[in-house]
């Protein structure tokens, strides 16, 4: 089955960073996506810049509203995605389990949808 | 003799098996569940005629599984399970004491998996591994039964959409399953105690049904901690008699008449805890099963080796340091050294935030400042655990104190102008 895990966490956290923690944070991720790459359960993932850089998109009666932002204020921030192949939710739980933001975040994982086929 | 307390006696012996069973072979709950029910329906019209079967439970599941396998077949739905069913002749022929019991596993982690929620983890454990109906289930949980129904539903949705697998976690995993599937079964059991009160009509006891869940998983899987809290529910349920009077009002630990206490129930739990005990180390529901223990070897309150207890409660409080266990290892160490000490470790726990509105925690200054004959701070500390508690037999429980203080008081009062 397919699952995406879904990052997230206080962007505070990382702000108060040292450089040399932040290279090891991020060289930590690079090992642990070639780890899931080797073994088959990686399809694709990426790192997203800080939630102050998003904009929101609504249509609204056919009109386009931009907004700067996420809609709500949360405590902790989307910051990244896996897409994982995985048996069961067991693995897929066992796989998020060792991304290493888990440790100072949250992992929500979802087995993803298909869309149905085209009429 | 065929009949329908026959049927009915076979029902309650051979459906979870059954149950747990089809749903591996057909790879879903709700279909294992119809199918299970369809197969006692061609029981009851075949038996009467064609003659009991050698091996009923082996007859049933494989009927279950033909209907199952038809039912996908008519609803067109194979291609969404297809990859989970386990082919007909395959499947039924392997089936045997060994494979139930494991399925019999499955089912109880599938019911208990953590990313169930709590309420829909007890529901499902009530529902499929006791085999009660949602009506009995909602009616002991004091829930309204198309809530209940609503939550088995999505708790299934999920067991299916989320992929959550119909297996016993690996050896390695165990240490971390397991715990979730035993709070399970004791939630199961306390609310057997905490439901008993008020106009629900009693036709399940949720807490022999808890002790059922944790002797069946002690035969499928001997760990430590299963036979602790096994050993635990039946050293608290021995005290069933003798924790109530006739009008359903509490009566504690100390002023219960132990002669009530049941006896061959203390014995059957001192044996599962030393079973606990020979597989060292002792988690925490072995420790409060000693806790227990201690207390049901004792002949009255003051008798009672509150040294050990206090002993066994700074080992829990290590592996566990929650709120209760601080509280309950304060009121020991009272009952070791008087009420001054307890005191005095109560005071130092109110540093702790969870404590200022937590009613236990005022109930047992209360107790203790009674104890030490200072009326005027017990009395305020009753009600001020008044004011905080929730529970109607606690909060009866706790007016009677206050009352008798009232009348204490007053007595004294009275006796000192003589």
């Amino acid at each position: 089955m397919k699952y995406v895990a879904l990052v997230y966490y206080q962007e505070s956290i990382i702000n108060a960073m040292t450089e040399q923690e932040w290279h090891d944070l991020n060289q930590e991720c690079v090992a642990g996506v070639e780890k899931l790459t080797e073994r088959g359960n990686f399809l694709t993932g990426q790192p997203l810049e800080s939630v102050e850089t998003a904009t929101t998109v609504r249509v609204r009666d056919d009109d386009v509203l931009v907004t700067d932002g996420p809609f709500a204020e949360t405590k902790e921030q989307l910051a990244g995605f896996y897409l994982l192949e995985a048996r069961d939710l067991n693995e897929a739980l066992q796989l998020a389990s060792r991304i290493p933001p888990a440790r100072f975040g949250s992992i929500e994982v979802r087995p993803a949808r298909e869309l149905p086929p085209k009429d | 003799m065929i009949d329908d307390q026959w049927i009915g006696e076979l029902y309650r012996q051979e459906s979870r098996r059954v149950l747990s069973t089809l749903i591996r072979l057909l790879g879903d709950f709700a279909l294992g569940e119809e199918a299970m029910q369809e197969a006692f329906s061609s029981a009851v019209r075949q038996w009467p005629v064609e003659g009991v079967p050698d091996n009923p439970t082996a007859w049933l599941i494989r009927a279950g599984h033909r209907k199952g396998i038809d039912q996908i077949r008519r609803k067109q739905t194979a291609h969404k399970y297809s990859h989970l069913l386990v082919p007909l002749d395959a499947a039924v022929e392997e089936t045997n004491e060994q494979t139930i019991e494991d399925d019999q596993l499955r089912l109880l982690f599938t019911c208990c998996h953590p990313a169930l929620p709590l309420s829909a983890r007890v529901a499902l454990t009530l529902r499929e591994m006791c085999g009660l109906t949602t009506e009995q289930v909602a009616s002991a949980l004091l829930r309204r039964p198309a809530t209940l129904a609503q939550a088995i539903v999505r708790a299934k949705k999920k067991i299916r959409d989320a992929g959550i697998p119909y297996e016993v976690p690996e050896a390695g995993d165990l240490p971390e399953r397991l715990p979730g599937v035993l709070r399970v079964i004791y939630l199961v059991f306390n609310e057997g105690y905490s439901c008993s009160e008020g106009d629900r009509v009693v036709d399940v006891s949720l807490s022999a049904e808890a002790i059922r869940l944790a002797a069946g998983l002690a035969n499928l899987m001997p760990e430590g901690e299963v036979f602790g809290l096994l050993g635990l529910m039946l050293l608290h349920h021995s005290r069933r008699y003798a924790r109530e009077d006739e009008a359903g009002e509490l009566i504690t630990l100390e002023e219960q008449d132990r002669n009530q206490w049941d006896d061959a129930m203390i014995g059957a739990g001192l044996q599962r805890l030393e079973a606990a005990l020979a597989r060292t180390p002792a988690g925490p529901y072995t420790l409060q099963a000693s806790i227990a223990a201690v207390h049901a070897r004792a002949a009255s309150a003051e008798t009672t080796d509150w040294a050990r207890i206090v002993r066994l409660y700074d080992a829990l409080y290590r592996q566990q340091p929650s709120p209760v266990i601080a509280l309950n290892r304060a009121v020991a160490v009272a009952m070791r050294d008087g009420p001054g000490e307890g005191l005095r470790l109560l005071d130092t726990l109110l540093n702790q935030r969870e404590f200022v509105n937590y009613y236990l925690y005022h109930a047992a200054r209360a107790d203790l400042h009674r104890r030490a004959g200072n009326l005027a701070d017990a009395r305020q500390a009753y009600q001020r655990a008044l004011a905080l508690v929730t529970q109607e037999p606690e909060r009866r429980f706790l007016e009677r104190r206050l009352k008798s203080l009232n009348e204490n008081a007053g007595f004294t009062r009275a006796h000192c102008r003589f």
